[in-house]
C-alpha cells in the first residue's frame, strides 16, 4: 500500500498582506486533493521547533499550488520563520490533514459564509467551491486592513465588519448579519472562540444548520496525541468519553455536537 | 562488484536485529513510547507498524477518562511539554478495538496500564491476563494526574508494592516505567525489581512549567505538563545508564530520541531496547527509520547481535 509522508515542498511566492498577515503559496502533491476548511501542519527549518503548525488552507488551484494565508505570532516564533521565506526556498508539510466543510450540505440553500480574523482565510476556497442558492460572505477584521476582500468579492456578495468602523458595519460579523438584516439556512464558520459561540446561539434561535471550525493547540496533528480535543455533547465513538480529536474528527464539526 | 564477493560480503555482516526482553523476542529494538503513538492506527497511514519490534500503547485504565482541559500541549525549544492527563478509552474498547487492530501487524503488543488505586491497575492487568497481548507496561510515573500515577513512582515502598501487586494478576511479562522526577533513579529500579518486575522503562517525562508572559497566564491548563523531546535526551542516557548498573532487568531506555544516533547511544548507556516518542509528531516515519538506522550502524562498526553493543560504553 501506499503510505503518506512529510512531503519537502517549495515556496513559489510569499506577500505580506497585511500587520502580521502572510500569504504563501508552494508547489505540493496536497494542492490536488485539499478540501476547503482542511489544515496542513509546517514544519520550520529550526531544529529548537519541533512540532508542526497547523494552518488553514486559503486556495488550491486542485493541481500543484496551494495557498496558506496565516497570521506571525510574535518575535522569534515559527510562524515568523515562514513569513521570511522565499520564493525557491523549501519546507516540510504533512497535508491535507483534517474534514473540511461539507460543501454538498449547501445546494440549493442559502448560506452565511462567516470568517473572523486568522479564521477568514479558509472561507476563500469555501466561497470558491460553494454552489448554492445565494451566496453572503460575512468576514470580519480588526481594522481596515481587509485582507481578501477582492478575492471574496469575486465569489460571493460580501458584508464585511470591523472592530474600529473603518470599514462596514463597526463591531464583529453578527453586528454585520443584524445591520443587513440577512437570512440564511445554513452557516459554515471560521474564526475566535467567542465569535462562532454567538454564531452557535445565533443559528440555534433562528433554526439554521451551522459548522464552526475549531482551533487548538496541537502537537501531532493526525489524531495520536490527544492534545487537541474539544468537548463533544454526546459520547464520541472513538475516544468513548466526551471528547473530539479536533485534528483528526475535525477541525470542522456541526455546531450542536460541540461544546464552546 | 562480483555476485560472490557480494554474497561473501553480506555473508560475513550479518546482522541479527532480535532482541529478547524478558523471554519475548522483537524483531528489532525499536518500540513507540506510550501515548505519542495511541495503538498505532493514525501511524499506520505513515508505516507499516510490521517494522517495528514493538507497539507501547497508550495507557489505558479500567475505565474511560476524560483526562485535562485544554491548552494540554506547548512547544519548548528542543521539545515540548503535555498534560493530556491519560486520557482513554477503558480497558473494555481498547480489547474490542485497539488489540485486534494491532495483531494484524507482525509486531508485539505492549500494553501500557495506567491507574488511580492499586486495584485499578491489577483490574486492568487480570483482564489483559486473557487477552492476545504480549507485554504490559505500568505507568507509575505520569506527572499529569492528582491521584495514582506518580503517586506510585516516587516512593520505593509504594512502586515495590504496586508492582508486587500487579504480577499476582499478570499474566505477561510486567515492565515498570519508571519516572526521572526522583532522587534516585537506582533506588527505584531496585524497588520495582525487588518487587519482582521483569523489566524496567525510563524515563517518563520530566515535569515542567511554561508561562505566557503577555497573558500573565500558565500556557497549559494543568499549569504543570510533562517534559519530552531532544532537550531532555542527556538526562534520559544519565538515567538508563545508573538504572542499568543498578538491577540485572533488562532496560528499556527512552527520552527524546530523535535519531539513530540518539538511540545508539541509550543502548551503549545500558538499553536493551528503545522508546521512541515526541520524534513521532515531527516525522511520523521516524521509528522505521530509527530500526533501520540501528542496522546500518551495527554493519558498520561489525555488530552482529543488538546485545553485543548493550551497555559497551567505557
Amino acid at each position: 500500500m501506499a503510505y503518506r509522508e512529510k512531503e519537502t515542498v517549495r515556496v513559489l511566492a510569499q506577500e505580506c498582506l497585511a500587520d502580521s498577515i502572510f500569504s504563501m503559496w508552494m508547489e505540493t502533491e496536497a494542492a490536488k486533493t485539499a478540501r476547503p476548511g482542511q489544515f496542513i501542519s509546517m514544519y520550520t527549518n529550526d531544529a529548537g521547533k519541533l512540532l508542526p503548525r497547523p494552518i488553514s488552507i486559503c486556495e488550491t488551484d486542485g493541481k500543484e499550488k496551494l495557498r496558506v494565508v496565516y497570521r506571525v505570532t510574535g518575535e522569534g516564533t515559527g510562524t515568523e520563520q515562514f513569513s521570511r521565506m522565499k520564493a525557491g526556498d523549501t519546507l516540510d508539510i504533512i497535508a491535507p490533514l483534517g474534514n473540511g466543510f461539507p460543501l454538498e450540505r449547501a445546494k440549493g440553500r442559502r448560506v452565511f459564509l462567516m470568517g473572523g480574523g486568522i479564521g477568514v482565510p479558509p472561507i476563500l476556497e469555501l466561497a470558491k467551491q460553494m454552489e448554492c442558492k445565494e451566496k453572503q460572505i460575512i468576514v470580519g477584521y480588526r481594522d481596515g486592513q481587509t485582507f481578501l476582500r477582492e478575492e471574496f468579492e469575486q465569489n460571493g456578495t460580501l458584508y464585511i465588519s470591523t472592530e474600529d468602523g473603518s470599514v462596514g458595519t463597526k463591531g464583529n460579523v453578527m453586528d454585520a448579519v443584524r445591520e443587513n438584516g440577512l437570512r440564511g439556512d445554513i452557516i459554515y464558520a471560521c474564526g475566535p472562540a467567542p465569535m462562532l459561540r454567538a454564531i452557535k446561539e445565533f443559528a440555534g434561535d433562528n433554526h439554521m444548520e451551522c459548522y464552526i471550525s475549531l482551533e487548538e493547540r496541537m502537537a501531532c496533528g493526525i489524531g495520536a496525541c490527544l492534545g487537541c480535543v474539544c468537548q463533544s455533547k454526546e459520547k464520541d465513538p472513538h475516544s468513548n468519553v466526551k471528547n473530539k480529536r479536533i485534528c483528526k474528527d475535525g477541525p470542522v464539526f456541526l455546531a450542536t455536537e460541540v461544546e464552546i | 562488484m562480483s555476485t560472490e564477493k557480494k554474497i561473501g560480503c553480506a555473508a560475513e555482516k550479518t546482522v541479527d536485529m532480535r532482541v529478547n526482553i524478558a523471554g519475548v523476542e522483537w524483531k528489532n529494538p525499536v518500540t513507540t513510547a506510550s501515548g505519542t503513538f495511541g495503538s498505532g492506527a493514525e501511524f499506520s497511514e505513515f508505516i507499516d507498524l510490521g517494522r517495528l519490534g514493538a507497539v507501547t500503547t497508550k495507557g489505558v485504565a479500567n475505565v474511560p477518562w476524560a483526562g485535562n482541559p485544554t491548552p494540554r500541549v506547548a512547544e519548548v525549544c528542543g521539545g515540548m511539554m503535555n498534560a493530556v492527563g491519560l486520557q482513554n478509552p477503558g480497558i473494555d474498547l481498547f480489547c474490542e478495538r485497539d488489540i485486534p487492530f494491532l495483531r494484524q501487524y507482525d509486531t508485539k503488543i505492549i500494553v501500557n496500564v495506567c491507574g488511580r488505586s492499586e486495584k485499578d491497575y491489577c483490574e486492568v492487568a487480570e483482564r489483559l491476563s486473557e487477552e492476545d497481548v504480549d507485554m504490559l507496561e505500568i505507568n507509575i510515573s505520569c506527572p499529569n494526574v492528582k491521584e495514582g500515577g506518580i503517586a506510585f513512582g516516587q516512593d520505593p515502598k509504594a512502586a515495590e508494592s504496586i508492582t508486587k501487586a500487579v504480577k499476582r494478576y499478570a499474566k505477561q511479562p510486567v515492565i515498570m516505567k519508571l519516572s526521572p522526577n526522583v532522587t534516585s533513579i537506582s533506588e527505584m529500579a531496585k524497588a520495582v525489581e525487588a518487587g519482582g518486575a521483569d523489566a524496567v522503562s525510563l524515563i517518563n517525562t520530566l515535569t515542567g512549567m511554561k508561562i505566557d508572559i503577555h497573558r500573565r497566564r500558565f500556557v497549559l491548563a494543568n499549569k504543570t505538563g510533562g517534559v519530552s523531546g531532544p532537550a531532555i535526551h542527556p538526562i534520559a542516557v544519565r538515567m538508563v545508564y545508573e538504572a542499568a548498573h543498578a538491577v540485572k532487568l533488562p532496560v528499556i531506555g527512552m527520552g527524546g530520541i530523535f535519531s539513530t544516533q540518539d538511540a545508539i547511544e541509550m543502548i551503549l548507556a545500558g538499553a536493551d531496547a528503545v522508546s521512541v516518542g515526541t520524534a513521532n509528531f515531527h516525522n511520523p516515519a521516524v521509528t522505521a527509520e530509527i530500526a533501520e538506522g540501528i542496522e546500518s550502524y551495527m554493519r558498520t562498526y561489525g555488530f552482529t547481535r543488538v546485545s553485543d553493543m548493550v551497555g559497551l560504553v567505557e
